[in-house]
This record gives structure tokens, sequence and C-alpha cells, in this order.
């Protein structure tokens, strides 16, 4: 059977991982090889980085930290953050990224999402949604860090770019992000239904039930968190163990 | 010295494939090329892919790289992965494509009616992830793998094999299908050992050691 995936994250900003990684015998906390390599060892499934960079002269930086990483830890990578023409996407490919997040980006202008699946494949491709509650049962897309509303109902929004060729979903509940009181399980759930592409549940994870639920109840096929993992709270190990407890499909 | 040849078309990402092998390969050479010439000449050959299989089939053909993979694929160790694999048979119902006839048989997209798991909720295309890799028979390739490991999958489509007989072994998603076929010097999957962590890299050294 297919294993749900765990899917640490990491925010790297000119090429180094910030809000801290707290790992023993780590030489350096804020090296983006060091700490992939130890969640590799860990048995994470994948490693999210997201390029928090702010400076657009140290952007091409996280080529180099891609590369790098690539070199040495051979389980999927995914880089997201400042993702905007489908020059972005080929660039962090030839990196060493096994796929790549677009973000509003695709708010902005869809056509970026039909035009980089077209030329990498949809399998390259995932497309972040970040999500708000605006009414019972009702979410809609938010960008700008949670500041902006696009408007747009999350649940068409999540089908229209499946159509338009997105292999992925990163669903990330802005209520949520940061709180630590779990996943958005009704958002999760409903997108999860309204679509045949896998999902990824980001945001509000602080207890392994949290990542449970997120599967569960939330029908997700993978997880993220972040800093459940960093601060040494728990190990992908542990997040793996606790889930197979509970009947959930893993890899360990 | 050993020469290794990545069979480079124009589609997709070959940096991981490129670094996994380097890291396994020791002292071996290895060479990202479209080169026919260089193909020819390796000790020997990876042929991966990704994408969509009627682009990978019209690069391959742009760049002369047709008679290359067929004769590598004759004579050589020669590793398939992923489009690479589905490349090697007849004839893909994506794009209604020919393929390289190296194995007979089809390759088909995961149907709709039988995405169904076992508690009746509906799975996800593409299949996406960590699955089961069961073996069928011993194979110098599965060496120091241990049967139903787990590797990194992504695809939307499947081989399969009209001779029972090449399947090299078998993965549940949905349907049971063929997720890796071998006979004489060819070995072929549909996963990605170059992302599948140890079990990947065990399976590369493998194939750096196989003298068929």
């Amino acid at each position: 059977m297919l294993a749900k995936r765990i899917i640490p994250c990491l925010d790297v900003s000119a090429g180094r991982v910030v809000k801290g990684v707290n790992f023993v015998e780590l030489r350096d906390a804020g090296d983006p090889v060091e700490v992939a390599r130890r969640y590799d060892e860990q048995g994470a499934d994948e490693i999210t980085f997201l390029d928090i960079t702010a400076s657009s002269d140290d952007r091409d930086i996280i080529l180099h930290m891609v590369e790098h990483v690539a070199e040495q830890v051979f389980i999927p990578l995914t880089v997201g953050g400042g993702v905007r023409t489908v020059a972005d996407v080929r660039r962090l490919l030839n990196a060493g990224a096994d796929k790549v997040s677009i973000n509003t980006a695709a708010v902005t202008n869809p056509d970026i999402v039909a035009e980089a699946s077209g030329k990498v494949g949809s399998q390259c491709i995932v497309v972040a949604i970040d999500a708000k509650q605006t009414a019972p049962g009702k979410w809609e897309v938010f960008t700008h860090g949670g500041r902006r509303n696009t408007g747009l109902d999350a649940i068409a929004w999540a089908q229209r770019i499946e159509a338009l060729g997105a292999g992925e979903i990163l669903l990330t509940s802005m209520d949520r992000d940061g709180t630590k009181n779990g996943f958005d399980l009704g958002l999760t759930r409903a997108i999860s239904d309204a679509v045949r592409i896998p999902i990824i549940a980001s945001g509000g994870v602080g207890t392994l039930e949290h990542l449970a639920q997120g599967v569960s109840e939330g029908r997700a096929d993978a997880v993220l968190a972040a800093s459940i993992f960093h601060f040494g709270q728990h190990t992908v190990q542990e997040a793996k163990t606790y889930m197979r407890e509970r009947g959930i499909e893993v890899r360990l | 010295m050993t020469d290794v040849a990545v069979i480079d078309y124009g589609m997709g990402n070959l940096r991981s494939v490129e670094k996994a092998i380097e890291h396994v390969a020791g002292s071996a050479k290895v060479r990202v090329t479209d080169d026919p010439d260089v193909v020819m000449r390796a000790d020997r050959v990876v042929f991966p892919g990704q994408g969509a299989m009627p682009d990978c089939m019209a690069e391959m053909e742009a760049r002369g790289l047709h008679q290359a993979v067929v004769a590598a694929a004759a004579q050589k160790p020669f590793l398939g992965i992923c489009i690479g694999q589905q490349m090697l048979f007849d004839h893909s119902q994506e794009g209604d494509v020919t393929g390289l006839g190296i194995f007979a048989g089809q390759v088909r997209r995961f149907p709709d009616d039988k995405m169904i798991d076992a508690a009746g909720l509906r799975l996800k295309v593409p299949h996406m992830g960590w699955n089961e890799v069961w073996h069928h028979g011993e194979h110098p390739l599965w060496r120091d793998i241990p049967d139903g490991d787990r590797f990194y999958f992504v695809h939307s489509y499947y081989v399969d094999p009209e001779d029972p007989a090449v399947t090299a072994a078998h993965t549940d998603y949905g349907l049971r299908f063929t997720s890796a076929v071998a006979r004489d010097n060819i070995f072929a999957v549909q996963f990605h050992p170059e992302k599948s962590a140890r079990a990947g890299l065990q399976l590369l050294t493998n194939f750096m050691h196989w003298n068929p």
C-alpha cells in the first residue's frame, strides 16, 4: 500500500536555514545540507524548502543551496517561495529540485501552472494554496502571507489548478498556521475530496496526534510540519511510529 | 575504468540521477549525454525519463538516439527509470504513442474505476509517494534489498507486459501493476531509485556491479 508521507519544512533565507533547528550533534544548525541529511536519516519522505529571502539580490543563492543538498540527500526535494516564472521553475529543477511550489504567481497568472506543467510535467508542479475560513464550510484563497484576500473560493480554485495541470496541492490553513492547534481538518477534507491529485496538509501542527488527524480525518496524502521537528520536540521517526500505531500506512 | 552514460534527451532534470549514480559509482565515470556515440561507447547505460511519454519519444528521436538506445539495450547493462521503462514497450495509451518495442506490451493509465482503496476512498492519481515493491524471484539488482521495501513513485501510467516472465516486481495501487521488468541485460523500474533513499542507492549500487 502507498504510504502517507511526512514532510519536514525548512524556511531558508539567503541559503541558510532560519527559524532555528535544534538537533543534537548538529555542527551548524543553519546549514541546509546538514539539516536535510538529518531529516533524511530520521526517515523523512520528502523535504520542502521555503525560500523567504527578502532581497532579490540574494535570490540565486537558493540555487546553489539546492545543488548542494541534491548532491547528498536522495529523497524528493520541493522548493517554493518567490517562484514567478517558468524560467524560475526550470532553474530550480536544473539545480536539483524535484518539485517546485508556486503560490502567488499562480493566483495572479494561472497560465503559469499550465505552461510550467506542460513544459516540465505535472509531477514537478506543486501549487500552494493559503486558505482562510470566511464562513461555515467556506474558505477563500489568500496571498501575501494571509494578508490579501483574493476572493477566490478555495475549493473551486483547487479544482481549477488541477485542471490546469498541477500535480499536487500544498494546502495551508492561514487560520491555523503557527497556532499549534492542529490542521483545519474541515478545509483539508473538503479540498482532498474535491480533487484527484494528492494533498499535502499544512499549518497548525503542534502534536503527533495532529499529524495523524490530518491523514485520518483530513484525508491528506501527506502532512507537512516545521516547528514540531525543528525544536527537537519530536523526530520524524517518532511521528511515523505514532501514525503506524494508529493504523496509518507509513514508511518505517 | 567504467563509463556510465545517462541518456539525456532534454526532458526534465537528470541531475538527481547523475548525482545518485556518482554517489555509488566509486571510480566509474558518469556522463550525462545526448551523443549517440558516447552511448555506444559506454560500458553501462541508464535511460531515465520524466514528463509525458509522447514528448520523451519525440525528443529522443529528434536527437537521433533511437538506434543507440536499442543497441545499448541489446548488449550492455541497461537500466530504465520511470518513462525510461515505459518507452521500452510497444505502445502507450498516453498520447497513443509508439514505443521502442524492446518489451512486448502496453503502457496503460490507472483506470478511474479501480482507483478505490480498501476503505472505499478514492485513490489519487498520480500515484505519488513511497510504495512497496514485491520481487518476482531473485535478481542481482535486488541484492540486499528486502522484499516489499518501499521506493518513491510518481506516475499516472504503468507498464503491462505481454510476457509475465519479464515482471521482476509488482506493486499494488488500486490494481496490481508491474513495477520492474528484467530480461537478460535489461532492468527497468517504474519508481525512482535516485530518490528512494537507502533502498534506491542500493539498487543503483547493484546495477553498477551487475555483469549479466
